[in-house]
This record gives C-alpha cells, sequence and structure tokens, in this order.
C-alpha cells in the first residue's frame, strides 16, 4: 500500500499534471533521486522570512522573502521571486530578478530583470536582459574581457519606412543639413 | 524534447507571438548619426554613457555589446511625468541640477533622444548645463529634436535595431511635447559644444551630434 501511494504523490514542486517523461504513472514506483536532488540543488527562502546579516551559499537559492545586508553566491544562480524584496550587495553567477532589488548586482554571468521585476543600483555583469516593463534606475558595466576585441559594428541594414530627406540615401555627406 | 519542454514551449507561445506582433507594429526609421555618435566612442575601451530616455533592455544590451562601455540609465522623462503628476513641473530645473551625480567630464557619451522637446525651457537650460558638465572633452552627446509642431502625446522609446535603424515605440505621457525648438536655440543651449554632424530626417526630426571641443590647456 505505501508503495502505491507513493507512486501516484507527485514529487516536491512539480505541477500534478505533469509528470516526468519517463516515469511510468502507477506501474512502478518513481526513483527518488530526482525530487531529493532537486531540493539539494535549489533553496528557497519563503515570504515570510525575514533575513539581516551576510548570506553566503554554495547551491541556488530562491529568494521570496526579505533579505538586507550581503548575498554571495559566487558559483550559483540566485532567483529574486516576484514576493522577494532585497535591500543588499548582491554577488552570484546569474541573478534573476522577478521581484524588487536596491542595492549593486554583480553577477560573473547574466543578470535578468524579468517583467515587473525592479533594480535600483548598479549592474556589473558581462551580459545584461532587461525585459520590457522592467524597472531599473542605475548604471550597467558589461566589462569586455581582457583581450577581447570590440563588437564588430553590425551590417547595415536596410530601414523598412523611412530615409533621410535631401539627397540620396547612399551619399550621406549630402544629407548633412547646416545649422 | 521530453514532454514537460514540449508542454512548456506551448504555454510560452502567445505570449511571445504577442511580443512579435507588438514589435512589428511599431514604425522603424532610418538613423544618421547613430552610427557617427557609436564611432566616437569605440576608440575607448572603457567608455561611459548616460542614456537619459526609459530604461530598453535591448538597448542596454546592444551598447554594452558594441562598446563594452558602462551605462548610466537616468530616465529624465519618468522624473518629469511624476512632477506634472504632483502638480509642481516648476520643480524641474531644480531637479534637474542635482540630479547627475556623475564628476565632471567623466562621460564620454549622452544619448539625449528627444528628451529636451518634453521640457521647458528652464528645465532644457538646466538640463544643457549639467550634460555639458558631465561630458568629457571629445565627448559626444546625440539629440534628436522635432521640428514640426507638436501633436501627439506620448513619449517615444527609441530601441536600437542596428546602427542605421531605430525602431519607435510610443507610450503614454503626463505632458506632450513642448513647441519645437529652433536651430539657434539648440544651438544655444549647448553653446559650449560644437556641432559635429546634423541631419534632418523625413520624420520630422532632427538627428544633432555634439562634440566637447579639447581646449588648449586640456590637451
Amino acid at each position: 500500500m505505501w508503495k502505491r501511494d507513493e507512486a501516484v504523490r507527485p514529487a516536491s514542486g512539480q505541477p500534478t499534471g505533469a509528470p516526468p517523461p519517463s516515469q511510468s504513472v502507477g506501474t512502478s514506483a518513481p526513483r527518488p533521486e530526482p525530487a531529493h536532488h532537486m531540493e539539494k540543488d535549489n533553496v528557497n527562502i519563503g515570504k515570510s522570512v525575514v533575513i539581516k546579516g551576510e548570506l553566503n551559499g554554495s547551491e541556488d537559492l530562491t529568494i521570496e522573502g526579505h533579505v538586507e545586508g550581503t548575498i554571495q553566491l559566487r558559483d550559483h544562480v540566485l532567483t529574486i521571486g516576484p514576493n522577494g524584496r532585497i535591500k543588499a550587495q548582491v554577488f552570484a553567477k546569474a541573478v534573476i530578478v522577478q521581484g524588487e532589488v536596491t542595492g549593486n548586482v554583480t553577477a560573473s554571468d547574466k543578470v535578468d530583470i524579468r517583467d515587473n521585476g525592479s533594480v535600483d543600483g548598479d549592474i556589473v555583469s558581462p551580459r545584461v536582459a532587461i525585459a520590457e516593463g522592467a524597472h531599473f534606475r542605475g548604471s550597467v558595466d558589461m566589462q569586455r574581457k581582457a583581450g577581447a576585441p570590440p563588437a564588430q559594428p553590425q551590417k547595415p541594414a536596410a530601414p523598412a519606412a523611412q530615409t533621410a530627406a535631401a539627397g540620396a540615401p547612399q551619399a550621406p555627406a549630402a544629407q548633412r543639413v547646416g545649422v | 524534447m521530453g514532454l514537460l519542454d514540449r508542454i512548456s514551449t506551448r504555454k510560452i507561445e502567445p505570449e511571445s507571438a504577442a511580443v512579435v506582433t507588438a514589435a512589428v507594429d511599431d514604425p522603424v526609421f532610418s538613423t544618421k548619426a547613430l552610427r557617427k555618435f557609436l564611432a566616437c566612442l569605440r576608440s575607448n575601451e572603457s567608455a561611459a554613457l548616460i542614456d537619459l530616455g526609459a530604461v530598453v533592455g535591448s538597448n542596454v544590451t546592444f551598447f554594452g555589446e558594441q562598446l563594452g562601455c558602462k551605462i548610466f540609465v537616468q530616465d529624465i522623462l519618468a522624473d518629469l511625468d511624476r512632477l506634472i503628476r504632483e502638480g509642481r513641473p516648476e520643480a524641474m530645473p531644480a531637479l534637474l541640477r542635482t540630479r547627475f551625480s556623475e564628476e565632471s567630464s567623466s562621460i564620454d557619451g549622452i544619448l539625449c533622444w528627444d528628451v529636451f522637446d518634453y521640457l521647458d525651457r528652464p528645465s532644457a537650460r538646466a538640463l544643457a548645463d549639467e550634460l555639458t558638465r558631465v561630458l568629457r572633452p571629445e565627448g559626444a552627446l546625440l539629440g534628436f529634436f522635432g521640428t514640426a509642431q507638436p501633436r501627439e502625446r506620448g513619449y517615444t522609446k527609441y530601441i536600437v535595431v542596428d546602427e542605421t535603424t531605430l525602431r519607435h515605440r510610443s507610450y503614454a505621457a503626463a505632458r506632450g511635447r513642448q513647441s519645437a525648438l529652433a536651430n539657434r536655440d539648440i544651438i544655444q543651449l549647448f553653446s559650449t559644444l560644437r556641432v559635429s554632424d546634423s541631419f534632418l530626417l523625413q520624420n520630422n526630426l532632427r538627428e544633432i551630434l555634439f562634440r566637447k571641443p579639447v581646449w588648449e590647456g586640456q590637451k
């Protein structure tokens, strides 16, 4: 009986209607490892949790609560959930912002401010994505790696709608208008 | 591809389609001055850039990748909107005089877009003074100025498609464009800068690229 109950129980955090594809529901007991693995690799700080101080970790972290101070996940992903409120200096491999962050964010890989996410502070990261509808106030420093050449100018594309008024499009100098 | 992957892909399809539709609906215009503006900044390994418009994620990515620069996003129009909604637009010049914490002559490039079209004269004066102060010698300032009498009430986000193309996306504004600035007014606003290039486009927009001259003592 106990085994049969376990077979139909979804893994923690998994939607009930979407079992893992490799799992044959009702015919065999699921392996406990995947669920256990998820819990081990992604820690969640819930809505009601308030942390003041220094937060260090060596696994991915999702914050839905309030954190003030410093957050360091040097080699892991920090996700600020929609309910997360952060007043902290953040250092992580990647930072995904769906809630509110006040403070500087440094990521060695990427900062991703999603729709309705908010950042008030300076961002340092080689890759930055800011969604339409996100709030951002501060500076973005996408430092080139040492020795990396600057990006080549993009090949000009023919504009779809409009060209300059005076002169032929091929002769920019002739389009200049004295002021 | 697993079952979950296929399900999640199907879920986001309508959103993606909406984004694509919105992007297609936005008019696209050519720009002559942006390429020159970028050329001014490419020589600098660690350029610092101020963007006065609304934050546009793809622009941040574009300038970051093209220039590897530090970008300061200063949404002046959001400040203007807030003051107008609070019923005290007269506070704008004072706000602008304290808005920029950057050191004098520390910024390599400034993207004004069409912000000046939405400011009254005292605010435009205050902003021009501050921008001129923070711009370093040989730095570049790019501004768009409407040449026709304003009709529409919205702001415009200028989304960089490439060096010669901008997508114009309108969004709501508390107050519309002010009267169009004449050439002499623009020149007077930036009297300590020199006009490097000026282009008049068919969409009644004048693009002006200013450079800050290097004085003898600064060489």
